[in-house]
């Protein structure tokens, strides 16, 4: 390896960036699916209705003692032979992402609202807030703060395990960095650069967790 | 204005409050005493619906607290409620935590609602401290903090629930203070506390509570000075010995 060619680096970056808009792409996605439906599986893991918190509760238990990769073949290539038509590895990796996720999200979001001290519902109550609106303005306020580094630290978790698309042939930023290394021969090169791209970002979003914290730390 | 009648509660198997029966007229301070553990605090937060009973009934203003038909949010409103721990929200400065209910539970409108926060906030002494937060301010002056809130609501009683247990003894008497203050004013108050110098001055009747039942009910004076049951005795004996 004689230093690194930076010609050679730059003319791979446009196809580098379209991988890198499908890592990002996915990565938003199974976040933001995966809150709203991890918010929902929170809300029922907490409810007084016994049936609907012990199914939450199965949910996540299920989800989380599964592989990722397993659940991305899953659908990938099981759904498509009950569905009666192929799902598409793009499809298949997304909607895995957003199942998987909720089931951690859920956890997150329901122990950030257990977080917040009982006294506080009672204080917003014996004001006159309902119920309702002590969840909206004193509680869940509250449990935001405290969430926010971990749905953080679970996003770039994601952001990382976006790259399992490779086994069914979706074209992210890691596969990208392959496919060209592989194709110029430049495997070495293409491997520390995709290296240095994952650290530096996932760096990034580590410390502006650390700087959140502090900024809204309560 | 506040009756009690009968009431008992349980956690499971065990009985927290065993046939309580007592009543609190419009102006009249009274003081709930008794050993830990003994209900006080389970029944002042019964009286605002706060925790539910099992049996027997309780009317604030001629409502039943726990009739299902019930509005209890409106009926919480009307009655100031002040914690041992305050319960400030902690994601808010002391302004908006006085502002909060008045807003969103009688819809205010902001000025009306800031304007009575100043008002409050300069009858607790804390005028100064209106854009602090909470983590800024020590036990005594989140606990007045605490007061102003359950008073902007404009309620027609106060529960007080051990208001100065958790305090530095220095800080203790700022927060009496201003009890002595609302007592004076002419509100109605029922006070859970360990505080016998603020109940033998402010209160007018003492309530004894011992295992979950009112052992002894009187006016202040025959409290302090001859008790008729033997464990509202034994109490007295224990804590005015020093």
């Amino acid at each position: 390896m004689a230093g690194i060619d930076l010609a050679y680096l730059v003319s791979t970056l446009p196809l580098l960036w379209e991988g890198m808009q499908v890592t990002l792409l996915l990565t938003v996605f199974g976040v933001v699916g995966g809150i709203a439906l991890g918010t929902v599986l929170a809300v029922l893991r907490l409810s007084r209705t016994k049936p609907l918190a012990l199914a939450a509760g199965a949910y996540v238990n299920f989800f989380r003692s599964l592989p990722l990769l397993l659940l991305v073949f899953w659908f990938y290539f099981l759904i498509p032979l009950w569905l009666g038509r192929p799902v598409g590895g793009y499809y298949s990796a997304l909607i895995s992402f957003i199942l998987f996720e909720a089931a951690y999200f859920c956890e997150i979001i329901r122990s950030g609202i257990q977080s917040v001290r009982h006294g506080q519902i009672f204080a917003g109550l014996a004001t006159g807030l309902t119920y309702r609106q002590t969840m909206r303005s004193i509680v869940l306020p509250q449990a935001l703060r405290n969430m926010v580094p971990v749905l953080l630290t679970q996003g770039v978790n994601l952001f990382k395990s976006t790259s399992l698309v490779y086994v069914v042939g979706v074209r992210d930023f890691l596969t990208a960095a392959d496919v060209i290394g592989t194709r110029d021969n430049h495997i070495i090169e293409m491997y520390c650069f995709a290296a240095v791209v994952y650290f530096v970002l996932c760096l990034a979003a580590s410390i502006s967790v650390n700087r959140l914290q502090r900024r809204y730390a309560l | 204005m506040i009756s009690v009648e009968n009431v008992s509660k349980w956690y499971g198997e065990f009985r927290v409050l065993c046939d309580c029966t007592s009543a609190v007229a419009r102006g009249e301070i009274v003081v709930v005493c008794g050993p830990s553990g003994s209900g006080k605090s389970t029944l002042i937060k019964c009286i605002n619906g706060l925790e539910p009973f099992e049996r027997g009934s309780i009317t604030v203003d001629g409502i039943s607290v726990g009739d299902r038909r019930t509005n209890l949010p409106k009926l919480r409103a009307r009655i100031g409620m002040v914690f041992q721990t305050f319960e400030l929200y902690p994601h808010m400065t002391v302004t908006e935590n006085i502002v909060l209910a008045p807003l969103k539970a009688l819809k205010r409108s902001q000025e009306a609602a800031a304007a009575r926060a100043v008002e409050l906030l300069e009858r607790v002494g804390m005028r100064e401290y209106a854009e602090r937060y909470p983590g800024n301010l020590s036990g005594g002056q989140q606990q007045r903090v605490a007061i102003a809130r359950a008073l902007a609501m404009d309620p027609i009683a106060m529960l007080f629930d051990e208001p100065t247990s958790a305090l530095d003894p220095e800080m203790i008497n700022e927060v009496l203070d201003v009890m002595t203050d609302l007592a004076r004013d002419g509100m109605t108050m029922i006070v859970v506390t360990h505080e016998m110098g603020f109940a033998s001055q402010v209160a007018n009747r003492i309530v004894f509570m011992d295992e979950g039942r009112i052992v002894e009910d009187s006016p202040k004076e025959d409290f302090f000075n001859r008790p008729h049951s033997p464990r509202a005795q034994l109490f007295l004996s224990k804590i005015l010995k020093h």
